[in-house]
């Protein structure tokens, strides 16, 4: 069976005012499917590069990157859009919800792209709200919301779709420890549920809840160590 | 069908957004409104009014006879400058002689008549009299015809009628309706200046032209009316009537010639004579209408122009305001179209929100013509669509750079943006 993702020699620059800034300086990486990563590293150190670069959202200035065998680095605008859309599920640290719309609407908006029937769609965002405990809050907007809600609207927005892999860039960056545990705890069930999870945080007691740690450093990897001691907060 | 109900979700996305961007922006988009509401208001409230205009004079332009022309000393319709008017005053009125030679020596014509009006109050019958001037008209048996008017009852003037000077009469049906509501007018005798006529004819109602009733007049022999109600001012006016449409043109040269020889004019000087025929009628009519269309048009142009300028100025603030919104629906899959197509969307509906109101306006405004003028309303749905699709070309037009610009937006970039 092929990697879900595999990165190789990838490089992305920056060229600002004449000076290079290297984001992401020669990284090597493979992720097999089921498998709970997290990120970290000091700030500046390519994290967001790396998840933007994973999530299609960004393109490598050098270097091979293949998504479930398919080569994301040549691919034109309209296949990343699809890529994205499909097997791609993002979380925001600031959620990034449209704000007008309600948390139904917002998880039913990937699947407007998909290009699916708005029974379905409806169907399927119910149930991915349900998934994340929000059964009794679909139709309120985002700002009805508190913090935690919203990141569980945004996580359900992520899934709803059935994508290959969730990736979370500080998903718990913005919210009191309390919302945060709360968002801990659905990451970890969806990964026991066989999700692929990558998220990126600062704090180590995040961390300790996945399977494997990648430590970044000036744009290159400079850990990456299989933990397997894995904290549960309960379950 | 899976590409088709795609682009059926994604304009049905942009519907929506649109919706929501003018609710959430209700003034600024009324003002937006407002510039492509005035401009497919002027321009179909004039094409309204004119195709109402039209329908109106159309029905009406029947006024004189088919294949009929007319010699007046002045011309029906006067627009000149100072100078004008006095050289038109100055021309020899037209006699009662002129007529009778010219109808000596023309060939062509199938017959050549005479005809001359005034306004006569003084009509009475009995106790009833007229309110208001009536046309008096001096006739003779061709008149009818000339006025393109048929008989209702009883009989036209003969020549001796004509030729003795006999006191008869032929009423319209206006003066019928006050001086015999009840009473059968044949035979009976009405007075006008105090001298009795006998009643010999009504003639079928015409109804309105130019908001004007033609059917208020009343007729005698034009040799009576010559002896009583001329004056020095007094100019006749010579009906011709052409075989057909295809001698139409000849008899008019023919006559015009003749009424040269006949009152005089020196080669190479203009007629001193005016010739009124239907089709002039129309080309006038035309000319005046065809002005207004290039006014309404003009009008039209720049407001739907700085129109077009206020779509595309909102909707670059628009695409601003929302940046991080484009990014966010980039990051879960949008392609370049999607968006370019959400926001042109939303261009032309704001258009077409805003044509709609126009011609539903242009429309009701023009009609108010129709009301004036007592013709049914019209709905011109040729117009209505042209400004439809004009406001969707508008739409389209000015929205599509800032279309362009959401959707080339980095994803990456939009995210961040605050
Ligand atoms: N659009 C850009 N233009 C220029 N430089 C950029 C751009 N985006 C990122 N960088 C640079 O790339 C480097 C890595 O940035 P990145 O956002 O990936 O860091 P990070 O590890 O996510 O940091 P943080 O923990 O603060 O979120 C930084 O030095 C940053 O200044
Ligand atoms: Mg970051």
């Amino acid at each position: 069976m092929a990697d879900l993702i595999s990165l190789k020699e990838i490089k992305r620059y920056y060229d600002v005012g004449g000076e290079i800034v290297r984001a992401l300086d020669g990284i090597d990486l493979i992720i097999e499917p089921n498998e709970y990563i997290s990120i970290m590293g000091p700030s500046g150190s390519g994290k967001s590069t790396l998840m933007n670069m994973i999530g299609c959202l960004d393109t490598p200035t050098k270097g091979v990157y293949e998504f479930e065998g398919e080569l994301v680095h040549e691919m034109d605008d309209n296949q990343l859009a699809s890529i994205r859309n499909r097997k791609i599920g993002f979380v925001f640290q600031t959620f990034n919800l449209l704000p007008k719309a309600t948390a139904l609407r917002n998880v039913e908006v990937p699947l407007i792209y998909a290009n699916i029937s708005k029974s379905e769609r409806i169907e399927k965002a119910e149930k991915a709200l349900n998934a994340v405990g929000l059964h009794d809050r679909m139709h309120h907007k985002p700002n009805e919301l508190s913090g935690g809600q919203r990141q569980r609207v945004a996580i359900a927005r992520a899934l709803v779709n059935d994508p290959s892999i969730l990736l979370a860039d500080e998903p718990t960056g913005n919210l009191d420890s309390k919302s945060g545990v709360e968002i801990m705890k659905i990451l970890d069930s969806l990964h026991d549920d066989g999700n692929t999870i990558i998220l990126v945080t600062h704090e180590e007691y995040i961390a300790d809840h996945a399977d494997r740690t990648i430590n970044l450093f000036d744009g290159k990897i400079k850990e990456d160590i299989k933990t397997n001691k894995r904290i549960r907060v309960s379950s | 069908m899976a590409k088709f109900s795609h682009v059926n979700s994604t304009i049905r996305e942009g519907f929506r957004m649109a919706i929501e961007a003018i609710r959430q922006n209700k003034l600024r988009s009324i003002l937006t409104l407002l510039g492509i509401s005035i401009g497919v208001f002027s321009v179909i409230g004039v094409m309204t009014a004119i195709r109402t205009l039209e329908s109106s004079v159309n029905s009406q332009l029947d006024i004189l006879g088919t294949n009929t022309f007319t010699i007046n000393k002045s011309p029906a319709i006067q627009i000149h400058g100072p100078g004008g008017n006095r050289k038109i005053r100055q021309r020899k009125n037209i006699t009662y002689a002129h007529y009778e030679e010219i109808k000596r020596k023309a060939k062509l014509p199938l017959r050549v008549s005479v005809l001359d009006g005034t306004g006569e109050r003084n009509i009475r019958y009995k106790d009833k009299t007229l309110k208001k001037s009536a046309e008096l008209r001096g006739a003779d048996e061709w008149a009818l015809r000339s006025i393109n008017a048929y008989l209702a009852d009883g009989r036209n003037f003969t020549p001796d009628d004509i030729r003795f000077a006999r006191n008869v009469t032929i009423l319209g049906p206006d003066i019928l309706d006050i001086l015999f509501p009840f009473e059968d007018p044949l035979g009976k005798a009405i007075k006008i200046k105090g001298i009795d006529y006998t009643v010999i004819g009504v003639t079928e109602r015409k109804g309105q032209a130019f908001g004007q009733s033609q059917d208020y007049f009343v007729l005698i022999p034009i040799s009576l009316y010559i002896q009583r109600f001329s004056n020095r001012w007094t100019s006749l006016g010579i009906v011709f009537e052409a075989e057909s449409a295809d001698m139409y043109e000849k008899t008019m040269d023919e006559a015009i010639g003749l009424m040269r020889v006949i009152r005089k004019v020196p080669v190479g000087e203009e007629n001193d004579f005016s010739i009124l025929s239907n089709e002039e009628l129309m080309e006038t009519f035309a000319g005046f209408t065809g002005g207004i269309k290039i006014f309404a048009g003009s009008v039209s142009v720049i407001a739907l122009l700085v129109a077009g300028i206020g779509i595309m100025n909102i909707m670059l603030v628009s695409v601003t305001e929302r940046i991080k919104e484009i990014g966010i629906r980039k990051a879960i899959g949008a392609t370049r179209r999607d968006i370019l197509t959400q926001f042109l969307m939303e261009a032309i509906f704001l258009s077409q929100f805003g044509g709609v109101v126009g011609v539903i306006l242009g429309i009701a405004g023009g009609n108010v013509v129709a009301i004036v003028l007592n013709v049914p309303a019209v709905v011109p749905m040729d117009w209505a669509f042209y400004g439809m699709a004009v406001c969707s070309l508008i739409g389209i037009g000015f929205g599509i750079y800032p279309a362009w610009r959401a959707a080339n937006l980095d994803p990456i970039e939009s995210l961040r943006f605050e």
